[in-house]
């Protein structure tokens, strides 16, 4: 139980050493830095598998029970000062603990986090050894690794939020690594402004669950979803859903956020592999899953998550078909993993999506460490349009990657081939019309990868200069290594989760039963009619050979792809190629109608230009009435005050005051202020009076 | 010699009118306020003198011919003078704040300067 009990270190470990690159990492040497920041996340692997380990025997012990480790109160107090009434009307207490959490889910997390991630810090010395701020990168890296772990391990969704908050910031980080190129900050920037839109449908659903269930914290909510006491198809419980779909669909890039992801390759490619492709942008699915008890409660949610998931997958599909940058084609073949993960949710089949997360976690970091295997041979070049024949001069990264192909697309035998049949195959019992859509997305998927392949490793040479071609070379150990290993886990990755028809166990399933066997469900909706083996086997027959056909398309299309060939959907349709090209012009949509970009004379067009007409019709029209009032109301006021200094005062009251004053002058003539006057004259009239009786 | 010698109360009254007479020559021309204020002293100290020497003039005589009035044998001119002494000292002292409390204002003592209260 050592590793159980202190389970929280295995986020701290990470935390330790983005810790001490913060404060020391200017002055230490790259040699030094690599030890550090490799060595905390390998530590931390080889601490989750431990926890892993140990949880499975004290799982089996205590009835399959998720394990909760909880290291204090972070939020909330136990005085009765944080308490609120639930939608129900009974009292429940605001609190969210520093608790860590391991059930199957997260544990499935934990390994091909730490994991994958390990791998990609081993990968990054190589990668990243040239470049001007390593010990910045893997500083980031730690830091992610720590905010990626929290989300995992978080025991309520409080604490996952934290960690939801934390890999954007170094998503935002690290898409901004090369910060003085302005797309890269503007990249940056654009996938913190769009993921702060689904946070904010997070934090809202997330509050809507504390207020239906009176808590925070997983076990709680799911044991209160599955008590029976909400009715299916509770209009709340939709809300709550949908709104935490909504973050879901930011932070996992689904229609209609996805636009971010795209632009995110702008960062190192390590990052892209790391963040953008195998761990971050799985958050979303992870949330979904975790709150897995709610969403079943939720009929059209679980709709809503399942028709997202099939367009986003389609649409991201059939926009890959078409790009040259290396890394944007593996980047819209991410949105339309993760649209399949929906799609797997939506039906139902968490498992089966949970499935696909752990194994696309594996091809697509190999697929994007390939990348940048590539990438680094062609000294920096992405343009599949300038590569061409590199087969034969970096031998690994392209076996390595063609394994990778092989998974993701599906052909047999490979990781992706078990998780996406299975994905395909409980679309189908779901609706067929889902199944469709998955199906042709199959069948795009393999056509693009291919193309990426006949592009880069096979058709004749478009280098551009013979400098580059001279500077071909493999990477260093410290970068095919892990591309080895990664490859190794897209083939057996699959193996996991052989289903029951193919004469495996579904081990995978079985392993995430405690957390999605849900007995409400079971007892209201009668099972699922199970599909005859017959028909699983000929969907599955049916996308190998969309897979097949792909492939087969691709290399009439690509094999011979000189300089200046031409892509056959743009000799077929032109106009279709421009759209798929600019992508449905779906930023230029944005543009239009939400970042105002765009103006029509002076009027700016979509929501800022209403705003922008809001803020005129305050400016003008709200506060010109507020001035024309004021405008009267000065008005009156001066008429009133010219009638009352010139009709009042001058003519009421000091007319007759200048009437008395005028009147009086006469008499004023007599005062005239000496007093010896006054007093002479008076004299004078006693003398005068004094003759007059004397003389009388 | 008798006549030279005698000094009847017509010199008193005389002298009362001449000291009268030079007050009120000074109230009406001296601009000094307190030369006004000396020279309203020689008026009440003129009065003075013309009530003390009426009052010895009428002493003795019958009350018939004006002479005492009464028990107190005609010394109500005498009394009245000193009436006059005391309320001629409260004037002053009166007169004399005041002339200092116009004098912290005006800065001057001149009569004709006293304007403040003209229309």
């Amino acid at each position: 139980m050592i590793f159980l009990n202190h389970i929280y270190l295995i986020p701290l470990l990470p935390a330790f050493g983005a810790a001490v690159m913060f404060f020391f990492g200017r002055r230490l040497q790259k040699s030094s830095v690599s030890a550090i920041c490799v060595g905390v996340v390998v530590l931390a692997f080889l601490m989750a598998c431990g926890c892993v380990l140990q949880y499975t025997t004290w799982a089996a012990a205590h009835d399959h029970q998720p394990y909760e480790k909880i290291v204090y109160t972070w939020l909330g107090t136990d005085t009765g000062h944080t308490t609120y009434t639930t939608y129900s009307g009974s009292p429940a207490t605001f609190r969210a603990d520093a608790g860590f959490l391991l059930d199957p889910l997260s544990a499935i997390w934990l390994l091909f986090v730490t994991g994958v991630g390990m791998l990609i810090h081993i990968y990054s010395i190589g990668y990243m050894g040239h470049e001007g701020g390593y010990y910045r990168f893997f500083g980031y890296l730690n830091l992610f690794m720590f905010s990626m772990l929290t989300l995992v391990l978080a025991n309520n969704y409080v604490l996952l939020f934290v960690g939801w908050e934390g890999v954007g910031l170094c998503s935002y980080l690290l898409i901004g690594f090369y910060f003085h190129r302005k797309s890269a900050s503007d990249a940056a920037n654009k996938a913190f402004l769009v993921n702060r839109i689904g946070d904010a449908g997070f934090i809202l659903g997330m509050f809507f669950v504390a207020w239906i269930c009176g808590s925070f914290r997983f076990v709680d909510v799911t044991a209160a979803a599955r008590s029976g006491q909400f009715h299916i198809g509770d209009p709340l419980i939709t809300a709550a859903t949908l709104l935490l779909f909504v973050g879901a669909c930011g932070k996992s890039a689904q229609l209609p956020l996805y636009v971010w992801l795209p632009d995110a390759m702008e960062g190192p490619t390590p990052v892209s592999a790391l963040i953008h492709a195998a761990t971050m942008v799985t958050a979303g699915v992870y949330m979904v899953a975790r709150s897995n008890a709610l969403f079943v409660l939720a009929p059209t949610s679980m709709l809503v998550v399942a028709i997202v998931g099939a367009l986003t997958a389609i649409f991201a599909a059939s926009i890959g078909l078409v790009q040259n940058d290396i890394k944007r084609v593996l980047a819209y073949s991410t949105v339309s993993q993760l649209g399949y993960m929906f799609l797997a949710l939506g039906v139902g089949a968490f498992a089966a999506g949970v499935f696909h997360v752990f194994t696309h976690a594996f091809f697509k970091a190999l697929l994007f460490l390939g990348a940048g295997s590539v990438i680094h041979a062609m000294s920096g070049e992405q343009d599949m349009r300038n590569m061409g024949a590199l087969s034969g001069k970096i031998p690994t990264t392209f076996h390595t990657m063609f394994i990778a192909t092989w998974a993701i697309t599906g052909l047999p035998l490979m990781a992706g081939f078990f998780s996406k049949d299975e994905i395909l195959w409980q679309a189908w019992k779901f609706n067929h019309y889902l199944w469709a859509i998955g199906f042709i997305t199959a069948l795009m998927t393999s056509f693009y990868m291919f193309r990426l392949i006949y592009l880069t490793f096979w058709s004749p040479s478009r280098v551009t200069s013979h400098e580059i071609e001279h500077h071909i070379h493999e990477s260093p150990k410290s970068m095919t290594v892990p591309l080895v290993i990664l490859a190794f886990f897209s083939i057996t990755a699959g193996y996991l989760g052989v289903s029951e028809s193919m004469g495996g166990s579904n081990r995978f399933g079985k392993f995430l039963e405690p957390v999605f066997a849900n007995p409400v469900v079971a007892e209201t909706t009668p099972a699922t009619e199970e599909g005859s083996k017959g028909t699983e086997w000929l969907l599955m027959l049916l996308s190998v050979a969309a897979a097949g056909a792909g492939w087969y398309m691709a290399s009439r299309a690509y094999a011979n792809a000189g300089k200046g060939y031409v892509e056959p959907i743009d000799a077929a349709a032109p106009p279709v190629y421009d759209v798929l090209l600019n992508k449905y012009y779906v930023d230029e949509g944005y543009d239009y109608v939400f970042t105002g970009r765009r103006k029509v004379g002076d009027v700016r067009l979509g929501v800022m230009g209403l705003g922008e007409a809001s803020s005129w019709f305050d400016a003008n029209i709200v506060d010109g009435a507020v001035n024309a009032a004021g405008w009267i109301t000065r008005l009156t006021a001066t008429i009133s005050k010219w009638w009352d200094t010139w009709i009042i005062d001058g003519i009421g009251v000091n007319g007759p005051a200048i009437l008395a004053r005028m009147l009086s002058y006469p008499a004023r003539l007599f005062e005239w202020g000496l007093v010896q006057w006054y007093a002479l004259v008076m004299t004078a009239g006693l003398a005068g009076l004094l003759f007059y009786y004397v003389y009388h | 010699m008798d006549a030279m010698l005698h000094i009847s109360t017509l010199h008193y009254l005389v002298l009362s009118a001449a000291l009268f007479l030079l007050g009120v020559i000074g109230v009406l021309t001296r601009r000094n306020v307190i030369i006004v204020l000396m020279s309203i002293e020689l008026i009440l100290n003129a009065v003075n003198l013309n009530l003390v020497a009426l009052s010895h003039y009428w002493q003795g005589m019958s009350p018939r011919l004006g002479g005492g009035f009464g028990d107190v044998h005609g010394l109500h001119g005498q009394v009245f003078a000193i009436f006059i002494i005391t309320d001629a000292a409260a004037e002053a002292a009166v007169g004399l704040g005041i002339l200092i409390a116009f004098f912290r204002n005006k800065e001057t003592v001149n009569v004709d300067e006293v304007n403040l209260l003209k229309w």
